[in-house]
């Protein structure tokens, strides 16, 4: 496909910003591509991509994780009494080590006991919700302010950092909200869409973003994870080159543990300052979505979660901007099919076809109910698995469990 | 040189070992957790069976249990071919809407008006689960994430569907009541056979009786027909039951509609005998259990009823504690474990199995020439 050379990248992020400030013209609806959306969705992608990174280190090293939504339930239990107690970055270590508890407890059972890996991951979202519940009653209840689905706010909050001569850091102009605000083609967009990326960005999102390119690089560049990655692969050829298999799927589900809890803690430091009962809200199987849209790659699966923060953040701040997604849909979509005109004709008509229905479905009607949309990430991510899975490629050992000799 | 298979008491041992095992980890891990926090485990043990026992709570545990039974026989009859059906939440919940709809809009007759609302619920249920089974089979997308996305789809649209059209005009956001005709009868009839007297207010639900049945045709099902059998082969070695003809796409397909047809009728006791109409607040969750139920059932419709009947014990027997001032929420702690262990013992035992029937074979045969290098213990 054209996404894997670097020129084709380029194309595609070239199209795609086109795309959006020429439809962004054309409809009117400025926050398409405005910082304020663009802010927004970077902050409500965060949890989502920590959750998918933390599918990714699972899924790489073997073991399928469902359980993420329950680690990622443990992580905001934690995070919030330890931010309470403790202040602000307490709470962020808390839970991540929370996670990681609930890591444990999952290989564990699946890497040393060898029990399916499906039915264990949704053992521990069951778990995790009883034991969340259990804890903040013993831990909140008594309180101020807190009750038994609901904590008190932690102490302090995390600061936020603004690019400088970009986004008015420290006092020094804000060049890209000058380049905003003058509206012309493309250019503004493009001052929009990275403003919302630099203006006033929280320390735990920067934190976040830096773990995208560290998973790549210990993943794909180090020792350490071509043994993490091969006990993903192929556990009995990497065995016979003596590497230690369980331990290898050990580090990988604690690591998932982990970023799940940071992605629970990121819910109760920054998206808010309170734990409160159900408010992953389905996160942890969302992370999983965005992971499978990104076919198991750091940047795809970041690319996965910005998108359904985009989506979900458009929602939140301005509805009406949804129904132009539509004309977005099927911009994209054609140009898409332009592209494989000649390589695949099959696919040209699929793409073709479908951004006419999105097309119709713009000029059709004057909104998207409110509720559909809350539909769209899984629904992209269902799109994504129907017209590429043959060509997604999963790690070839993951959901097995591996023991020396087959018994 | 017959192979000697384990006699019937060694079966049945094996069978209940995990369990009882799992049962008894699951108590270690509250007792703990109670005693933590300062309570008194044995106390609130006692309070909960003396709670749980009582006529009423035990016709109420027995109306929870249906609607996990439901969801595990949908859950279990998938996994017989190592298909997970996760997406039960969404299928129920999908069927009761239309079950609601459709009931609420019709005027039959008793018996047919409970039939017809049945069958939609059937019908919508497996429908649901048909696109899952559909985008397996046509595009090779794993039922486990697709099931898992589609619950999400589900409370979309479902929302969407009652605010626009089922509950546009309602102000309680539910679709309308349904007749008397459409609401399934009590058995308290049956109740006082045991002896029992219900205190009023309690009633023994009609979806006990149809649970049964239901069981019992299942079991046969699986155990006595065709496609019973060639559903066991296609889970055990789908390989040679490709080869012996069993096609793998049919099954899929068929596997998935019977699948999402049990988990449509899931949301039936709570509509049909309790809330009467389907609305925003409709008890929803049964889906997860339902997985949990099948697991700690070993996928058997024996089984899972015992365990369904456990987990409504569990679940109704909970609710003294919130009285007594302990997080209910013990109980779902206590389910997390059971399954986990279950699960785990199960592996364990079965190791210890393959492990055992290696010896033998090793101490049947005349050890003349060994084929293989002997390995190192692992």
């Amino acid at each position: 496909m054209t996404m894997k050379t670097p020129r084709g990248r380029l194309l595609a992020v070239l199209i795609l910003l086109l795309a959006m400030s020429a439809v962004r013209t054309f409809t009117g609806a400025d926050a398409l591509t405005g910082s304020g959306a663009m802010g927004a969705a970077l902050r409500l992608s965060v949890p989502i991509g920590l959750a998918a990174l933390s599918g990714l280190w699972s899924e790489r090293a073997g073991v399928v994780n469902l359980g993420i939504e329950g680690m990622m339930i443990i992580g905001t239990v934690c995070g919030a009494w330890a931010g309470h107690f403790y202040g602000v970055w307490a709470g962020v270590l808390a839970g991540a080590l929370g996670g990681v508890i609930a890591g444990l407890l999952h290989a564990v059972v699946t890497v040393t006991f060898g029990v399916d890996q499906v039915v264990c991951g949704i053992a521990v979202n069951i778990l995790a919700v009883g034991v969340a519940r259990f804890l903040s009653v013993i831990a909140f209840s008594g309180l101020p302010g807190a009750g038994a689905t609901q904590s008190p706010p932690v102490t302090g909050a995390i600061g936020t950092v603004s690019m400088p001569f970009l986004a008015g850091g420290w006092g020094t102009p804000d060049l890209l909200g000058r380049l905003e605000q003058s509206r012309w083609f493309l250019l503004s967009d493009v001052s929009g869409i990275l403003r919302g990326f630099l203006h006033e960005v929280s320390w735990f999102t920067v934190l976040a973003v830096a773990l995208i390119p560290v998973s790549f690089v210990v993943l794909w560049k180090t020792a350490f994870g071509l043994r993490l990655r091969s006990v993903g692969e192929h556990p009995a050829a990497a065995d016979s080159l003596g590497v230690p298999v369980q331990r290898m799927r050990y580090y990988g589900v604690l690591v998932s543990g982990g970023l799940a809890g940071l992605g629970g803690a990121y819910l109760v430091t920054v998206s808010s300052t309170i734990y409160r009962e159900g408010q992953t809200g389905g996160r942890g199987f969302i992370g999983l979505a965005a992971m499978i849209f990104g076919n198991w790659r750091p940047a795809g699966t970041a690319g996965g979660a910005l998108l359904f923060g985009y989506a979900d953040a458009l929602q939140l701040r301005e509805p009406s901007a949804v129904h132009v997604l539509l004309l977005l849909a099927a911009v994209l979509l054609w140009a898409a099919a332009i592209i494989f005109l000649r390589r695949r004709p099959r696919l040209l008509l699929t793409l073709a076809l479908l951004g006419a229905a999105a097309f119709v479905l713009f000029q059709s009607t004057d909104s998207v109910p409110t509720q559909l949309i809350y539909a769209t990430p899984y629904l992209v991510t269902l799109l994504v698995l129907v017209t590429v899975a043959q060509r997604l490629r999963m790690p070839a050992c993951a959901g097995i469990p591996y023991r020396r000799g087959g018994a | 040189m017959s192979p000697r298979a384990p006699s019937l008491t060694r079966r049945m041992l094996s069978a209940l070992t995990a369990p009882a095992f799992a049962l008894l980890i699951a108590l270690t891990v509250t007792t703990a957790l109670l005693a933590a926090v300062g309570a008194s485990p044995g106390r609130a043990y006692l309070t909960m069976l003396d709670f749980g026992l009582r006529p009423d709570s035990l016709v109420s545990a027995v109306n929870r249990s249906t609607i996990y039974f439901f969801a595990g026989l949908a859950v279990a009859v998938a996994f017989r071919m190592k298909l997970f059906n996760i997406g039960v939440e969404g299928q129920y919940r999908v069927a009761a809407l239309f079950a609601a709809v459709v009931g609420a809009s019709v005027n039959l007759p008793g018996p047919l008006h409970l039939a017809v609302v049945g069958l939609v619920a059937v019908l919508a249920g497996a429908l649901w689960a048909g696109i899952a089974a559909v985008l397996k089979v046509w595009r090779g997308v794993s039922e486990v994430l697709s099931t898992l996305l589609l619950n999400y789809v589900a409370t979309a649209v479902i929302a969407y569907l009652l605010a626009d059209f089922f509950a546009a005009g309602s102000a309680s956001g539910s679709t309308p009541e349904l007749p008397p005709s459409a609401r399934l009868p009590e058995l308290d009839g049956l109740v006082s056979l045991f002896g029992l007297s219900l205190p009023p207010g309690a009633h023994l639900g009609g979806a006990a009786l149809g649970a049964v049945v239901l069981g019992v045709a299942v079991h046969l099902m699986l155990t006595r027909t065709r496609y019973g059998y060639d559903l066991k082969a296609s889970g055990l070695n789908p390989a040679a039951a490709h080869v012996h003809g069993i096609e793998p796409r049919r099954m899929i397909l068929l596997t998935m509609l019977v699948s999402g047809g049990l988990a449509g009728l899931a949301g039936l006791p709570d509509l049909l005998g309790n809330t009467y109409s389907y609305g925003v607040d409709f008890p929803s969750g049964a889906g997860f259990t339902g997985i949990a139920v099948a697991m700690l059932g070993r996928n058997t419709p024996v089984g899972i009823a015992l365990s369904a009947l456990l987990f409504g014990f569990l679940e109704r027997s909970a609710l003294i504690l919130d009285i007594q001032g302990l997080p209910k929420e013990i109980v779902t702690i206590m389910q997390g474990v059971i399954v986990i262990s279950v699960v785990g013992a199960h592996e364990v035992v079965r190791r210890m199995e393959v492990r055992r029937a290696a010896r033998l074979m090793r101490e049947e045969s005349v050890p003349v020439v060994t084929p293989e290098p002997v390995r190192p213990a692992t």
